[in-house]
């Protein structure tokens, strides 16, 4: 027979596993780490490069990192209960905050260069992203792990008794891969809506897509409007020194009420009025900015590329949207392994929900690290397990390709339209005010022009070639943010991040998770939260 | 985003064309990368850390495309500069490691 060579190119790689880890961020990587201790074979697959790619590789991460000590735990988990709309749970936050602490040590014993005490011991201090995954990159590497590097997954593969692998393309060789494995753990990160934020440029909620194509649900989903502080001109949405920042003017008037925590909506206003915003880090006092510097290398590198004194020139801000990746919603999670309700399938870092330890305040900072380290562990041993219970009978299973889009090896005309899906999505879902100050009014209308998008993406083949992640990523932001919007739509009322600017305050009676599925029809339905409270 | 692949010091080592998340350059047989998706750039500067020789330069600039010519970065110490701040290359100390890590929070 004589294939053309497209058919060529695309024979690709051909693999089994036992566990199947898509994403190959921190948790993708914990995930990795975990199975293999489980003597089970593992695979990963990344859309960029495990070590470089995803959220936490060029910004770094603050840890939620507290002594095993009653106060000091109780503290750290009241610090966003209320904040989160009495969302987390008591249970979860103890087993992230164990796990984490654990976690934080293995990387001390593993080689995390943290700086040394006067005896020289290692001090656990916050993780730069750099190091951390060069490390974790090792560790998997060491552990036996195959990576499958520039290897985005397209689509799950199942049968009826649930997941059972994924298929994807190679972008530098235009090659499908295909895995077969007994478990698949997605960890795809969150979805930022290619606002350019900090490393968020790969997070496009591709795991979202994938789950809901199974079967799985989202949990949380309102709480995707996470905005960032950032200069307008550059990328680096670092926020922690803004709370040294006081806001101006053009002229050098204060904006009254801006500032990096909860004033961030005054700044959002300024913007929306075409006023541009200022900041200048002038409250820092002298004596510690040196340590700033060391402690945020990444932070100040654009200014001192421009010429920049950013604790004595003012500079323009803007607000990025971070979507789920500093939000918490995601991936539905059924168990304590983090499984969701589609056997085989499980999620962890910011591709599942966060509420369980954050509620509906951001998880940056400090959690989504300790969450994405923790969930990664719980994820890769329970997948682990699943996958040795199937014994072998997993080879023989006769797996489908779930993709709601056709994805097809003929030539089609897909390639031209994706850009205008994506900028059909990030039309709904970047402005201030439609997605940071919600109304009735303005869901309803955003959505219709959603659901009608998403029946353009669906109706669409994918030609299967190097590209074909692209229109896969625009058809995951479409149902991203119907997901979104429906829940933000339910939820009447104003709890955590999401503001209903027609429902101003909170809701005793609306203490509950919103669920939501479906990808022709979405819905929405309320779960119960561990009636567990925290207690001061 | 990505503006410079430098000519004189690139060594072909192709290490950018691995580490980059969203696949902006494209390896060349026998020639140094090029940029060949730059608006795929995410400015993320992930390559310029990863570049034995520091070759490549990030314009802070996300927002579009900046006209920057090598010889002036290089009299401003830019080239390889964030390297150098994080620690990494032969003979430095992570940062990591800075004795002001130890204080305060950051
Ligand atoms: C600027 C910034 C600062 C932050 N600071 C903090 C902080 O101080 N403290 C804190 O707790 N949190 C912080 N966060 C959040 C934190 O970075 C994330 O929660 C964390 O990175 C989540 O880890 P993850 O492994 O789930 O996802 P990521 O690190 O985002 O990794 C996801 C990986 O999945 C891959 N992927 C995506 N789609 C596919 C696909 N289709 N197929 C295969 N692979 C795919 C990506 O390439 C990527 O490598 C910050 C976030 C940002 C943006
Ligand atoms: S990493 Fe540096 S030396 Fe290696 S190919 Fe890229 S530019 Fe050249
Ligand atoms: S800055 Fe990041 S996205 Fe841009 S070329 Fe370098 S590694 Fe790639």
């Amino acid at each position: 027979m004589i294939m053309s060579e497209s058919m060529q190119s695309s024979v690709g790689i051909s693999l089994t596993a036992d566990v199947l880890i898509i994403g190959g961020g921190p948790a993708g990587t914990w995930a990795a780490l975990s199975a293999a201790n489980e003597g089970v074979k593992v695979v990963l697959a990344d859309k960029g490069y495990c070590g470089s790619s995803g959220a936490t590789a060029p910004s770094g991460t603050g840890v939620w990192y507290i002594q095993p000590d009653a106060e000091a735990r109780l503290e750290a988990k009241m610090s966003r209960y209320e904040l989160g709309g009495q969302l987390a749970e008591n249970a979860w936050m103890n087993r992230v905050l164990d796990k984490a602490y654990e976690r934080m040590h293995h990387l001390a014993e593993l080689g995390y260069p943290f700086p040394l005490d006067g005896s020289g011991k290692s001090v656990v201090r916050g993780l730069q992203g750099p190091e951390y995954m060069k490390l974790m990159r090792k560790l998997v590497l060491k552990a036996g792990v195959k990576i499958l590097d520039h290897s985005p997954a397209l689509e799950l593969l199942a049968d009826e008794h649930g997941v059972g692998g994924a298929r994807g393309v190679r972008t530098q060789t235009g090659e499908n891969w295909e895995v077969r494995a007994g478990a698949v753990v997605i960890a795809t990160g969150g979805c930022a809506f290619l606002s350019k934020a900090l490393g968020c440029n790969v997070l496009t909620g591709d795991g979202y897509l994938l789950a809901a194509e199974a079967g799985a649900e989202m949990s949380g989903m309102e709480f995707s409007n996470a905005y960032a502080i950032s200069p307008s001109f550059a990328s680096i949405t670092k926020t922690a020194y803004y709370r040294y920042a006081s806001f101006y003017y053009e002229d050098g008037s204060i904006v009254e009420g801006a500032g990096s925590q909860r004033g961030r909506s005054v700044i959002a206003r300024n913007l929306l009025q075409g006023r541009q915003v200022f900041a200048r880090l002038d409250q820092a006092p002298e004596e510690i900015r040196p340590r700033l510097r060391v402690g945020q290398t990444n932070f100040f590198l654009p200014f001192d590329r421009l010429g920049i004194d950013p604790f004595r020139d003012m500079f323009p801000v803007t607000l990025r949207l971070e979507g789920t990746v500093r939000g918490t919603g995601g991936i539905h999670i059924v168990n304590e392994d983090c499984g969701t309700a589609v056997p085989g399938l499980y999620a962890a870092g910011d591709a599942a929900t966060r509420e369980l330890i954050c509620g509906g305040f951001t998880g940056g900072g400090s959690h989504n690290a300790a969450w994405a380290m923790s969930s990664g562990s719980f994820s890769g041993k329970g997948a682990a397990s699943y996958a040795k219970s199937l014994g072998t009978r997993s080879s023989e299973r006769a797996l489908k390709g779930l993709s709601t889009s056709q994805l097809t090896r003929q030539e089609t005309s897909t390639g031209g339209k994706t850009g205008d899906i994506v900028e059909a999505v990030k039309a709904e879902v970047h402005p201030y005010d439609r997605n940071l100050f919600r109304t009735e009014q303005g869901l309803v209308s955003s959505l219709e022009r959603l659901d009608q998008l998403w029946k353009e993406v669906r109706a669409t083949p994918i030609t299967l070639d190097n590209r074909a992640y692209k229109f896969r990523e625009a058809a995951a932001m479409t149902a991203t943010a119907r997901w979104m919007y429906r829940s933000a739509r339910f939820r009447t009322e104003t709890r955590g991040m999401h503001k209903r600017v027609d429902y101003p305050s909170l809701d005793g009676s609306q203490r509950h998770r919103l669920i939501s599925g479906g990808l022709d029809e979405v819905s929405v339905r309320t779960e119960e939260v561990s009636k567990e409270v925290v207690l001061a | 985003m990505i503006e410079i692949v430098s000519e004189s010091k690139c060594i072909q080592c192709n290490l950018c064309v691995s580490v980059c998340p969203t696949n902006v350059f494209d390896k060349v047989e026998g020639d140094i990368p090029v940029i060949a998706r730059q608006s795929d750039c995410q400015t993320c500067f992930m390559c310029e850390l990863y570049c034995p020789v520091d070759a490549l330069y990030v314009s802070p600039n996300s927002e579009g495309s900046d006209l920057v010519e090598e010889e002036l970065l290089e009299e401003n110490g830019l080239l390889g500069s964030y390297r150098e701040k994080i620690g990494w290359g032969p003979g430095r100390t992570p940062i990591t490691r800075h004795p002001l890590m130890l204080e305060g929070r950051n």
